[in-house]
């Protein structure tokens, strides 16, 4: 076919082809034959939806969102009864989702840091344990680790009864660990006020220090001038207000320790088990980020007469971050992605939320289409940040 | 030519998807050769599979019971156990035809959800476990308990309403799965055990120690168990139906599954003979899409009421139930079947 049509062409002297050959109309066909797939099977998906619904006589519609949701939450960050609706619910469990993977994100990179640059040690024992560390974690499913630090958590610790004390009225038990909840008193939101104020003087001594040290090459002490400010101000204020704090303690009741805050163990335990098996992934990244940077970098930097630790601060590591960063974004998702196998130990996430306003309401498509929107949102937004702080640190060309 | 080829097959696959969920769910169950039926995941006595792995328990009679009425075989059934919250969207989703999972009839289970409950296989009520060492008398007394909960049941609602009628404090403690709430409790995560009082009999064997936890004496809830299917399918419904009616009907006419055939062949009560199908000219089975033994063949399968209660949660099994609300209505009870003629 190709060659009649080719010398069919060649013929008549132009090199003109039937459209059927032309690459340009070929692909346009074919793009538009894929969108008119992919719209024609999602009709296809929302009409059998919306059908089969109606047929079953399922209620469908968001307004279940208002109505009251008769539950209550054992751990909810805002104040949330069974008088709130079922949108409050849904609001509390995306609050711990977002607690859970702000902290998990937090503590994961931390973590993975440090054993990521303790692979890389020259001391054997600090490397090979490292080395250990990555492996179980890695290859472990994570809802295991979850079970694992859940069952670890709720059975070595002791019962309500047997409470360990702990200094400042503390008390840990295989209920979670209380503590005496502070309440502020008048003016406290001075304190806070202050707090911001010495955060955003720092920031302008260091910009002013960076320009200072570029033009005369003085150095600045930046960070503890910033510690100062940063602790001090608001202390200065707590103590000119005349300590507006006191505390509310945790006291032993019939059943509970009734009064203070409680961390559950289920937080801790989804906590711990998502920080420690991200941390395996991202120690992975930081070393191959570490040793993505050729050496004759660090060399140079040495010839230079730069110091090692400035070396490390200077030159390597943010050639390094250029290969970190994407990766960790995605470990950075998956953590936030994993949080909602917090269902399986009983930690109110969105899942956990959602799956119960599902089976009282009977919304089940809603339901899942909020779960997706949402998961959706979050991963998006931590994208964009990551990419927008992959920019600021990719390697600026001159 | 591979465009009209491509469309086509489109074009199949969307009309596909639209006829799948539409059949009668009769037809599918007769084309299938089984009923599959939704059942707990293990709860002693209801429903929970044996050593062999059978499963045993009061719902999984009722299963049986369709099944006998379908094809005259009690064993022609699959089964899925279901959490209290994937349940139902199983029942919606047309995966399980049947659901007979201890789950209680309530009006926005009947109407929002789409399903239709008609009988009531066990009256039960809500109630609370606590282990002795407490010394808790009443759920009064149970302020400021940790209390472990199944989510997404009316059980997790009818909580949170009896403690902020009596205005007392209580932290719940909730899991998706049975299995976890069992766990959590036995662990000491919580004070307080609750659900249908029926259910707290049976997970108190499963603890290692039964005899250290007590089952208060309060009821706090009006908890109907029943049997669900999908609305929009009345053949269907009215099968399921008078397959639990044919259970206790049998009951009061006396009649086991030690005894049918004799009856059978020798009753001459009218209406002991019609309930049978062995009346001349019967339309019995026929007009409910069965043949007219259907009766017969659920009673030689599971036996009636009484027996299929007896053998898995009354006084000689270790769950001790009495019938109470369950006995016949001629005995005190609610148990009631309309007339089969």
């Amino acid at each position: 076919m190709t060659d009649h049509a080719i010398r069919v062409s060649s013929h008549r002297g132009e090199p003109r082809v039937s459209p059927i050959y032309d690459p340009k109309v070929r692909s346009i066909f074919f793009q538009i034959l894929t969108a008119v797939v992919v719209v024609l099977v999602t009709w296809s998906i929302s009409h059998n939806v919306s059908v089969n619904l109606a047929r079953a006589n399922i209620a469908s519609g968001y307004s279940f969102l208002a109505g009251r949701s008769g539950f209550d939450i054992g751990f909810a960050m805002i104040s949330y009864s069974s008088d709130s609706t079922y949108g409050d619910a849904l609001l509390v469990g995306l609050i711990n989702t977002i607690l859970i993977a702000v902290t998990g994100i937090i503590t994961a990179t931390i973590i993975g840091f440090i054993i990521g640059i303790g692979r890389l040690s020259k001391n054997w024992l600090i490397a090979k344990l490292c080395t250990v560390y990555v492996e179980v974690f890695r290859n472990i499913p994570p809802l295991l680790v979850i079970f694992f630090w859940y069952s670890g958590v709720l059975s070595s610790l002791p019962q309500v009864r047997d409470s360990l004390k702990l200094p400042f009225s503390m008390f840990l038990n295989n209920r979670g660990l209380a503590f005496p909840k502070p309440v502020w008193g008048d003016g406290a939101s001075l304190i806070s006020v202050a707090f911001l104020v010495g955060i955003i003087a720092t920031l302008a001594i260091a910009m002013w220090a960076k320009q200072r040290q570029m033009r005369t090459g003085k150095q600045f002490h930046t960070i503890w001038v910033g510690i100062g400010l940063i602790l001090g101000l608001p202390l200065l204020t707590f103590l000119a207000l005349g300590a507006p704090l006191s505390f509310d303690y945790p006291i032993a009741g019939r059943f509970n320790l009734s009064g203070g805050s409680v961390i559950a163990p289920e937080f801790v335990a989804l906590y711990l088990a998502l920080s420690f098996y991200t941390a395996a992934f991202i120690a992975e990244i930081i070393r191959a980020g570490i040793r993505g940077v050729p050496k004759g970098q660090s060399e140079a930097s040495f010839a230079l007469g730069l110091q090692p630790s400035t070396t490390t601060r200077l030159v390597v590591i943010p050639q390094a971050m250029r290969i970190i960063i994407p990766p960790l974004t995605s470990q950075y998702l998956n953590l936030t992605k994993n949080s909602s196998l917090g269902v399986a130990i009983g930690f109110p996430e969105l899942v956990s939320t959602g799956g119960t306003t599902m089976n009282q309401t009977g919304q089940a498509v809603e339901v899942i289409s909020i779960w997706l929107v949402v998961y959706l949102t979050i991963s998006i937004a931590t994208s964009l940040f990551m990419n927008w702080f992959n920019a600021k640190m990719a390697l600026v060309e001159r | 030519m591979k465009k009209t080829l491509l469309s086509a097959a489109i074009g199949a696959a969307v009309l596909g998807f639209a006829s799948a969920a539409s059949a009668a769910t009769l037809d599918d169950v007769k084309a299938k050769g089984f009923v599959q039926c939704g059942v707990n995941t293990g709860l002693a006595g209801f429903a929970q599979p044996d050593s062999a792995g059978n499963w045993k328990g009061f719902d999984v009679d009722y299963c049986k019971a369709v099944a006998a009425a379908v094809f005259g075989d009690a064993t022609k059934v699959k089964y899925t156990p279901t959490t209290a919250q994937s349940r139902f969207t199983a029942l919606q989703s047309g995966e399980i035809d049947l659901l007979a999972r201890n789950t209680t009839w309530t009006v926005n289970r009947d109407t929002a959800l789409g399903f239709n409950f008609r009988y009531v296989n066990y009256y039960d009520g809500q109630g609370f476990m606590v282990p002795k060492s407490l010394n808790v008398k009443s759920a009064l007394e149970l302020s400021g308990a940790a209390v472990c909960v199944q989510s997404g049941t009316t059980t997790e609602l009818n909580l949170a309403d009896y403690f902020k009628a009596n205005k007392l404090e209580y932290k719940p403690v909730v899991f998706e799965k049975l299995e976890e709430v069992n766990a959590a409790y036995q662990a000491g995560r919580c004070d307080v055990y609750t659900t249908d009082q029926s259910g707290l009999y049976s997970l108190r064997l499963s603890l290692s120690n039964p005899n250290d936890h007590v089952i208060l004496p309060e009821i706090i809830s009006k908890e109907p168990l029943a049997p669900a299917v999908r609305q929009g399918d009345d053949k269907w419904f009215d099968i399921v139906t008078w397959a639990g009616y044919a259970l206790v009907q049998a009951e009061e006419f006396g009649i086991t599954q030690a005894n049918v055939d004799d009856i059978k062949k020798s009753s001459t009560n009218p209406d002991v003979r019609r309930f049978l199908g062995v009346e001349k000219d019967t339309k019995i089975g026929t007009d409910l899409g069965l043949t007219n033994d259907w009766a017969y063949n659920i009673i030689k399968g599971v036996g009636n009421y009484g027996e299929v209660f007896e053998r898995n949660i009354g006084a000689n099994t270790p769950l001790k139930i009495q019938r109470g609300l369950n006995a016949l209505w001629t005995k005190g009870g609610l148990q009631y079947a309309p007339p089969v003629r």
